[in-house]
């Protein structure tokens, strides 16, 4: 037992640690942009550091690279989805909006419809 | 067994309670946008438990495999992010 494997295993250890908060959270937490908050935790901070757990188990070029590209791919799909998810969640009213602090989506809406009725007045 | 293994089944019984708590989801989700969020979650918990395995394990076989998913994995919840309607509950 050296200090590489004692870095393994406590990397391996902590994303486990985000994967059973993340399944806890999507359990527990009350609505989808809540539980949207909770899931995006293995997505990229769990693979990060158990790929990383990956590299200094196996250290050797074509490792580091593909790696990179996952996490690379990681990185720009993730985000999209969670945007999309969250978006849909919005509008399609699947939300407890008591539990909303800012609404910056929902003033846009309204703004836009103040100005489509503006254009649209005839007795302009 | 090395302390590498403890540890290796010490996180694979927190991977295993994760994926469990996400399937407990994906069964009773009040609507479809949770099922596909809790999907989303139980492959990320899967991506994270293979890399684990090569990690504890010390190969790089399912390194491939994880690329595949990490490209893939946003065809599922964005094609039901897209065409959900207000009228699909249940």
């Amino acid at each position: 037992m050296n200090a590489l494997e004692l870095g393994v295993g406590a990397l391996i250890l902590l994303s486990g640690f985000l994967s059973m908060a993340a399944g806890v959270g999507a359990l527990r937490f009350p609505d989808v942009l809540s539980r949207l908050h909770a899931a995006t935790k293995p997505q990229v901070l769990g693979l990060a550091v158990v790929l990383l757990a990956v590299v200094l188990r196996v250290p050797s070029w074509g490792v580091v690279s593909t790696v990179v590209l996952i996490m690379t791919f990681q990185l720009l799909t993730q985000p999209m989805t969670a945007h999309m998810l969250g978006r849909a969640s919005y509008r399609s009213d699947e939300l407890r909006r008591d539990l909303l602090i800012r609404d910056d989506l929902g003033r846009d809406i309204a703004e836009y419809e103040q100005q489509r009725e503006r254009d649209d007045d005839p007795a302009r | 067994m090395s302390a590498l293994d403890v540890m290796g089944v010490a996180a694979g019984v927190m991977f295993g309670v994760g994926a469990i708590a996400a399937l407990v989801r994906i069964i009773r989700g009040p609507t479809m946008l949770d099922r596909a969020l809790a999907i989303d979650v139980l492959l990320a918990i899967a991506m994270c438990g293979l890399a684990a395995g090569m990690a504890v394990n010390g190969h790089t076989e399912t390194l491939v495999v994880l690329l595949v998913l990490a490209l893939f994995a946003i065809v599922g919840s964005i094609a039901i992010a897209r065409f959900i309607g207000k009228e699909d509950r249940s």
